[in-house]
């Protein structure tokens, strides 16, 4: 896996992101903004049980945190509050690991991660992280509410 | 001193970014410091290590002559008397000083306050707090298209309830020289006072507050090749004299009892507490090194670099917002993310400034939510503009 930040699938994803615009009938919203430039994100969720049947966000954004959330809602369709949980976890520290940080580590988060390891790269732009997490953490706010 | 010898005097040009040369184009966001100033402050921090003012000993003695020889070199820059320059943490700290000592005093229900449009949070928010916890009003001069203040329609929102008219020398975001002169003549004429955000001018332009015809004029050490956490707010003699302090504590008073105290002279009734030493001292070492260039020479090589840039902005199809005259450049690139401009053009070594710049009500004007600039100094060459082209014509690479 390349370190290049804009990995293809981000471009692909920013340009087309998926689970994007309104969505009524949610059980579940939170809109969180990101004060260092100004960026904002409205997650919807409708929750059947304890698991997501929809999800949708809107707002401006990034190309990381529009692909970021563009693929946080293909792996949030179908998932359970604490699968979600983890993976928001898992993201997390995974875009935190030390630039160089080795393979071996981390590899069954790598792996549970998916197409989100498109986001190594920005483990080298530190001030970049929290635009890739963004989107978790208005997925997180919302489900908590 | 040419631009060759000014690059010289700046060593943080010498290291690489992300293994490229590093094109520094954030001056406007804090500058970069000339050997010069980081001398000033190690010697400072050796020889003047003592407390200003509050002490006989050689190193306090030394920590006071110091800053008292920055104040003057402050005053010089200005056109102004030193015993009027009240050394702050920055432009920010000087306009709440203002805000909150004087806007306290002077502002009730019913009074006005008028800010510009193209402001600076840090010249918007503290009169928005003003005005609500005084009961006043807050109005808001409107720019035009290329962000020049519209003197008509501030006309029609001076009157008589107006204390204050609050306007940015330079815009942090057009770019754009407010014409300072002119407004001040008409919030005199309604018996309002007029306080200038400099913090964007002072690197560009040469200042005269006497000429502006100001009241206050407020500005940062960092944006003028100085240290951060350095400030400066100049107030007439009179205006000042009348104020009553903002912080109060040490140094600012002459005579403390149990239940009182009596405040010193202007500046020091402004300044409480033990100021930011080798910083300011540094900030007058900044002074001087600005006063010792040819100030047409180096406006000239800014103004050359900063139409080049316009230039680069529009070659790759980029949209620059307003009509910017000095310092700074701030564009769209299509629908690109400015976060992602200046991400690429970091990995291609170039400083870039992504954002609202705590500037957002001039943004919603323009119709966008951020957007990407690039600011120059006295060290930005032609070489800079060369390097950001190709950066922005990356971008477009991988945005397509």
């Amino acid at each position: 896996m390349s370190d290049d930040l804009y990995q293809a699938l981000i471009v692909l994803h920013d340009r087309a992101p998926r689970h994007h615009g309104p969505l009524a009938g949610a059980t579940h919203v939170a809109t969180i903004d990101n004060p260092l430039c100004g960026d904002e994100i409205t997650v919807r969720v409708i929750l059947d049980g304890d698991r997501v049947q929809t999800i949708a966000f809107e707002g401006h954004g990034c190309a990381l945190s529009r692909a970021a959330a563009s693929m946080m809602s293909e792996r949030a369709v179908g998932a359970t509050t604490a699968e979600l949980t983890a993976l928001a976890a898992r993201f997390a520290q995974f875009v935190q690991a030390p630039p160089d940080a080795t393979e071996a580590p981390d590899a069954a988060s790598d792996a549970a991660l998916g197409d989100l390891v498109a986001f190594r790269g920005v483990r080298r732009a530190r001030s970049r992280r929290t635009c890739a997490t963004l989107p978790f953490r208005a997925l997180l706010a919302a489900l908590a509410r | 001193m040419d631009l060759t010898a000014r690059r010289r005097a700046f060593p943080a040009l010498d290291q690489r970014a992300h293994g490229q040369r590093l094109a520094y184009l954030d001056a406007a966001a804090t500058s970069l410091q000339p050997r010069v100033v980081i001398d000033a402050v190690v010697d400072a921090a050796l020889h003047a290590a003592g407390n200003p003012g509050r002490g006989v000993h050689l190193l306090a003695e030394a920590a006071s002559v110091a800053l008292d020889d920055a104040r003057h070199e402050v005053a010089r820059f200005l056109g102004a008397d030193a015993d009027e320059v009240v050394f702050t943490s920055g432009t920010t700290a000087s306009i709440n000083l203002v805000a909150d000592a004087w806007g306290r005093a002077n502002l009730g229900p019913g009074d006005a306050v008028i800010a510009t449009e193209l402001e600076h949070h840090s010249n918007l928010v503290p009169w928005q707090r003003l005005c609500a916890e005084r009961g006043a009003e807050l109005r808001i001069a409107p720019v035009d298209e290329d962000g020049r203040i519209d003197l008509a329609a501030l006309d029609a929102l001076l009157d008589s309830k107006v204390k204050l008219v609050a306007v940015a020398h330079v815009s942090n975001v057009l770019g754009t020289i407010a014409p300072v002169a002119a407004i001040a003549a008409r919030a005199h004429a309604v018996g309002a006072r007029v306080l200038v955000d400099g913090a964007q001018a002072v690197a560009h332009l040469e200042i005269d507050v006497r000429a502006l015809g100001c009241d206050f004029y407020a500005f940062s050490g960092h944006k003028l090749y100085g240290p951060p956490g350095t400030g400066v707010l100049w107030a007439r003699r009179a205006i000042l004299d009348a104020m009553p302090p903002w912080q109060v504590g040490g140094g600012m008073v002459a005579r403390v009892d149990r239940a009182h105290a009596r405040y010193r002279e202007p500046p020091y009734r402004f300044e409480a507490g033990t100021p930011n030493t080798t910083g300011l001292i540094g900030l007058g070492a900044a002074i001087r090194f600005v006063r010792s260039l040819d100030r047409a020479a180096v406006a000239a090589d800014e103004a050359r670099v900063h139409a080049a840039i316009a230039r680069a902005v529009q070659a790759a199809d980029g949209t620059i917002l307003g009509r910017p005259e000095v310092g700074v450049v701030s564009f769209a690139l299509g629908r690109v993310h400015p976060h992602d401009v200046a991400t690429i053009a970091d990995q291609a070594g170039v400083a870039l400034r992504s954002g609202h710049h705590c500037a957002e009500p001039i943004h919603h004007r323009h119709g966008v939510d951020a957007s990407t600039r690039a600011s120059i100094g006295c060290y930005s060459d032609d070489d800079d503009v060369a390097q950001l082209a190709r950066a922005l014509a990356r971008v477009r690479e991988v945005f397509g």
